[in-house]
């Protein structure tokens, strides 16, 4: 893919993620970790490829089925995202309420998921008064609040302690356990050997996979 | 604060902030412009009033200019004029005018000295319809005529004519100035949309990559802006049911100024500005966003 006339950022990025698995994407900075996940997440098009979710060609799926595609990936955005108008609370609930849920039915599960993340005394909190790891913590419970299927996660762990990517990473883990795909983007060496889990490695456009379970396929 | 926090009580907040700095212009302006067309719509309503009220007086009477012939004297001959006319299916009553009354009408043109005895002043004889089958002016001509008396029958089509074209004109100038104030308020609400969602582009952007269908988007934007035409609505009816409502008082007891006559009941008119406002709002707002987000998806 390239952004508008720049050179390609990705040229030859083939793979495809089985269902239920973990990996790491690394690369240095520029490589292209956000733009692929951007595609992935489809906030952006390839310039030419394919790309399938959950075995359907993205192209080929009806604008208006798109926002049922989006619910089932959950994304902690290497800027957060979060929305500095609404509370702690309201930005985790956010997609629950996108999906059409009932508050009485979700808000104790928002309520626990925050507690779970460290933030259970800045619930009512506005984003803007939260500090960068506690941001970054709101923004992973609001990606996976409502268990998506495929969880992608740009540096997640940026902001935060050892202590605390630890406790994220056992939460991606947890999750991967219960069914949900999980791709993360991450400078965090450290973090990346101490999961053991598959890295893929972006450079010059091209990606290259290391450690198992990784099959070739079109992306 | 935070330990006071309960989950269990909390509801979802807006999607959109609360308060936005430019509310309170686009409101004032929507304000503004649902007041001109209430007023424009009492206007309107008083106008008509004014046309009936004067058609009314005219098509329920008729004026008979009575010339006497030969020998007999003007006030027979007016008499015998109001007795055939008194016979004529649809009129309810028939009367001689008279003869000074006659004369102080001429006597502005004449002068007091000039009217002498003899001079054959013509009598006025008017006639009051029967309000529910008024007899046309061909059959009171047709009676005189046929009692050999010589005279014009006027029953003020003219002037009918005249009023109800004038009534008309008004009727459309309402009309026109009312979609105008409409297409502007539309207008200033598309362009207050299109504003709204640059400034909460982050947020639309957010909804949109967490699976909200543009529809649901478009309807925060269209629920907002209709609330905000919906108040202003009702600030401008407010004011120009004030301003009615003083037009009325000042018109005396029976509330008929010469010119606009308003009613109490006109007052109701101004009530649907709300819901109207709140609906050219919706549209716009709507339509607006409708365009922007087929950017996005
Ligand atoms: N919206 C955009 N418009 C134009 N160019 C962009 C845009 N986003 C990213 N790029 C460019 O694409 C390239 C890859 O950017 P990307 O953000 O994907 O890298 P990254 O691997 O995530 O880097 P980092 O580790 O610093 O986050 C960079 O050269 C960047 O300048
Ligand atoms: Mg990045």
């Amino acid at each position: 893919m390239r952004y508008g006339r720049s050179t390609e950022v990705l040229k030859d990025v083939s793979f495809a993620l089985a269902p239920g698995s973990f990996h790491f994407l690394t690369g240095p900075s520029g490589a292209g970790k956000s733009s692929l996940l951007k595609l992935i997440y489809l906030a952006e098009r390839p310039s030419r490829g394919t790309i399938e979710l959950f075995g359907r060609d993205v192209e080929a799926i009806a604008p208006s089925d798109r926002p049922y595609l989006r619910r089932r990936i959950g994304v902690v955005f290497q800027e957060f995202r979060l929305l500095d108008h609404l509370t702690a609370f309201d930005n985790v609930a956010l997609p629950l309420r996108i999906a059409g849920g009932k508050p009485e039915a979700y808000r104790t599960d928002v309520a626990e998921l925050l507690s779970w993340v460290g933030l259970k005394n800045r619930m009512h909190a506005l984003p803007p008064t939260l500090s960068g790891g506690e941001k970054q913590r709101l923004a992973i419970a609001r990606a996976v609040v409502n268990r998506p299927d495929i969880l992608l996660a740009d540096e997640p762990t940026g902001n935060v302690d050892d202590a605390h990517a630890l406790r994220i990473l056992k939460l991606f883990v947890e999750l991967n356990r219960l069914g949900t795909t999980v791709l993360i983007a991450s400078h965090d060496e450290d973090l990346v050997a101490r999961s053991g889990q598959p890295v893929l490695h972006l450079e010059g456009g091209r990606l290259r996979a290391f450690g198992r379970s990784l099959r070739g396929g079109q992306a | 604060m935070s330990e006071l926090f309960d989950p269990k009580r909390w509801r979802p907040a807006p999607l959109l902030p609360r308060r936005d700095p430019r509310d309170g212009a686009l409101v004032f302006v929507i304000a503004v412009l649902c007041f001109l067309a209430c007023l424009t719509a009492l206007g309107g309503l008083a106008a008509d009033r004014a046309a009936r009220g004067w058609t009314g007086q005219l098509t329920g009477s008729a004026t008979v200019v009575v010339r006497a012939m030969g020998a007999e004297s003007p006030d027979i001959a007016a008499g015998r004029a109001a007795e055939a006319l008194a016979g004529v299916p649809g009129v309810a009553e028939a009367r001689t005018l008279e003869k000074e009354k006659a004369e102080a009408l001429l006597e502005p043109w004449l002068g007091r000295d000039a009217l002498l005895d003899d001079l054959p002043i013509p009598r006025l004889v008017t006639v009051e319809m029967d309000a529910k089958q008024p007899a046309t002016a061909a059959a009171l001509t047709q009676a005189l005529k046929a009692a050999g008396i010589d005279a014009t029958v006027d029953d003020h089509s003219l002037w009918i004519a005249d009023i109800e074209r004038a009534a008309g004109i008004a009727r459309w100038a309402a009309l026109g100035v009312f979609l105008l104030i409409a297409s502007a308020a539309a207008a200033v609400i598309g362009f207050a949309t299109r504003a709204a969602m640059a400034a909460h582009r982050e947020t639309i952007e957010v909804l949109h990559l967490s699976g909200a269908k543009a529809d649901f988007v478009v309807r925060l934007f269209q629920t907002r802006f209709a609330k905000a035409a919906a108040l202003a609505g009702l600030f401008g009816a407010s004011g120009a049911a004030i301003i009615g409502a003083l037009a009325r008082l000042a018109g005396g007891g029976q509330g008929l100024t010469p010119v606009a006559p308003v009613a109490w009941i006109d007052l109701v008119a101004v009530a649907p500005t709300p819901f109207l406002a709140a609906l050219v709002a919706a549209v716009a707002a709507r339509l607006a966003a409708q365009g922007l987000i087929g950017e996005l998806a």
